[in-house]
């Protein structure tokens, strides 16, 4: 508990001042070689495992540098969806493309488990997120900056095995964000987590989106953290998007606020509905 | 705050020293009873000599030049032992750690002849090489293979799956992937099979040297049970006593060096 209070404190004071937002744009708009997110375009996407079928045709559109989250039940193919964008997996049917051509580097994924390298010191599992560039003359230099963005530039000579599960986290982030994707997949990234280095967390996100506009999937089965994150949330249910809704909420969100309570509790409702029809529950 | 921060820092000042002495209580106590029973009478000098005794046949087998010259036999053998059987294991190990293939090729006959005891071999060898160097130098060498062929093997079956796939979307090349992911996971597992197979090395070569040698330690004790010198067998199997302390302690050193990432290993 003190441990997330104390990293929660100066993520707070980066997050929480007024207008971080702007101050975030206009950082963007002043250096034009930060790269942008990639449009996203899914059609008819088709997965089985053996004889289950766990995506049905899937038809998507995310414009770039959009925040999508993705929630659903658990086994409603969500994870599977996330897998095949970030190249992880073959799918049966369908397409998916950025619209241009992509590097490996251009697509990344965070994963609940932090999937660290036990062995390497912090700043090395850092360099490990620059694929082809590790081992290059500034490849030190730029995992420092990707551990500076996560506020955990202190711990560049750590272990691992001494952070805490929030900061493990934090560097998976700096792992994903050091070659500055312009996909980023999160599948369930913060499900492991207590709920405030949690909210602290969810605030890095907006932050780290905001600042480097890549376009974001978010997969989870928080729909607190969906509504409070995304621009959009896509509800899966067996195998196909049932719901699209856009989430036309100001940046940043209070946590708690009425309009934020609202459209989870109708999005709940619309999930539970789904749990009915099926008589799964 | 600072009295949590200032509590470790103070305990990790004034607990090491003892904690190196605390292992050597129990042996230097039991030398101090031996000594004292042996010249109190109570353990006749043709039974076990006193430990002074012990040592002064070990100055004089040292001014000689007898005792550095067998240590010195008993010493190649057993890492020239080490080093070849080591080395097969260590290599089979990774291969059918890595290679589908090449596991359901040897493996079944590794698992065969690991089930002989290999000193149940030195008879043929003996017949196979006579009591020259390499009959000792096989036998060490088949005695240490298994240890370090199973931990390796599986040291790098069970590393984390999800590290493999993390390395691989983070576009590491096989090499890379053996060189950052695979060998450092599997390095503590090793470890394990190299301690293991230390402990067998001197076994087996204790065994070997008694039975068909013309040097080393277990020749010098054998020797001496010739004519009688009880002083200088005791002697030899204090020194193999030591040897073996001798060979686990490097192994943890080289354990607390290259595993000074993991938990267990880290100071507090």
């Amino acid at each position: 508990m003190q441990e997330a209070l104390r990293f929660l404190q100066p993520d707070a004071e980066a997050v929480d001042s007024a207008g971080y937002i702007e101050q975030a744009r206009q950082a963007r708009r002043g250096s034009a070689v930060l790269p942008r997110g990639l449009a996203l375009t899914i059609r008819g996407l088709r997965k089985s495992f053996g004889n289950n079928e766990v995506l049905r045709g899937i038809d998507l559109h995310v414009p770039a540098g959009q925040f999508v989250a993705v929630v659903g039940r658990s086994g409603c193919g969500k994870s599977t969806l996330l897998r095949l964008i970030a190249g992880l997996d073959t799918f049966d049917a369908g397409s998916i493309s950025f619209g241009e051509e992509t590097r490996a580097e251009d697509v990344r994924v965070m994963f609940q488990e932090p999937r660290l390298l036990p062995w390497a010191r912090v700043l090395s599992n850092v360099e490990v997120g620059l694929g082809r560039d590790r081992g290059s003359a500034g490849a030190g230099a730029r995992a420092e900056t990707a551990l500076a963005e996560v506020g955990l530039d202190d711990k560049r000579d750590h272990w691992p095995a001494v952070l805490s599960g929030g900061q493990k986290q934090r560097v998976a982030l700096a792992r994903a964000l050091v070659s500055h994707p312009r996909v980023l997949a999160f599948d369930e990234p913060l499900g492991a987590l207590d709920a405030l280095t949690r909210i602290s967390m969810q605030r890095l996100l907006e932050r780290v989106w905001h600042d480097q506009a890549f376009t974001a999937i978010l997969v989870t089965h928080d729909v607190a953290e969906a509504v409070a994150l995304a621009d959009r949330v896509l509800v899966i249910e067996d195998g196909r998007i049932a719901h699209d809704i856009d989430v036309h909420l100001l940046r940043p969100r209070r946590r708690g606020a009425a309009e934020l309570a609202a459209l989870e509790g109708q999005i709940l409702q619309t999930l539970l509905e789904g749990a009915d029809d099926t008589s799964d529950l | 705050m600072s009295l949590i921060d200032s509590l470790p820092r103070v305990r990790a000042l004034r607990l090491p020293r003892p904690d190196g002495l605390i292992q050597w209580i129990l042996p230097l106590a039991i030398i101090l009873v031996w000594q004292a029973a042996c010249v109190g009478g109570l353990l006749s000098s043709r039974v076990l000599p006193a430990p002074s005794d012990v040592a002064l046949a070990g100055w004089k087998l040292l001014l000689s030049g007898e005792l550095i010259r067998n240590i010195g036999v008993s010493f190649w053998r057993a890492s020239v032992g080490f080093a070849i059987g080591g080395g097969i294991g260590f290599s089979f190990g990774l291969a059918n750690g890595l290679s589908q293939l090449s596991n359901k090729l040897t493996d079944t006959t590794l698992q065969m002849v690991r089930n002989i005891p290999h000193l149940a071999l030195i008879p043929l060898v003996i017949l196979w090489f006579g009591i020259d160097e390499s009959a000792k130098l096989f036998l060490v060498a088949l005695g240490v293979f298994f240890p370090i062929y199973l931990n390796t093997l599986h040291g790098i079956r069970t590393v984390d799956p999800q590290l493999i796939e993390m390395g691989r979307i983070y576009g590491m090349s096989n090499s890379e992937l053996f060189r950052r992911v695979i060998f450092p996971g599997a390095l503590p597992s090793i470890f394990v099979g190299v301690r293991f197979a230390l402990g067998i090395m001197w076994l087996t070569l204790i065994v070997a040297e008694t039975i068909a040698a013309s040097s080393g330690l277990g020749y010098m004790a054998m020797q001496a049970r010739e004519f009688m010198l009880i002083d200088v067998v005791v002697l030899s199997i204090l020194i193999y006593a030591l040897l073996g302390k001798l060979a686990d302690s490097a192994a943890r050193v080289l354990e607390r060096l290259t595993l000074s990432w993991h938990p267990a290993f880290q100071k507090h």
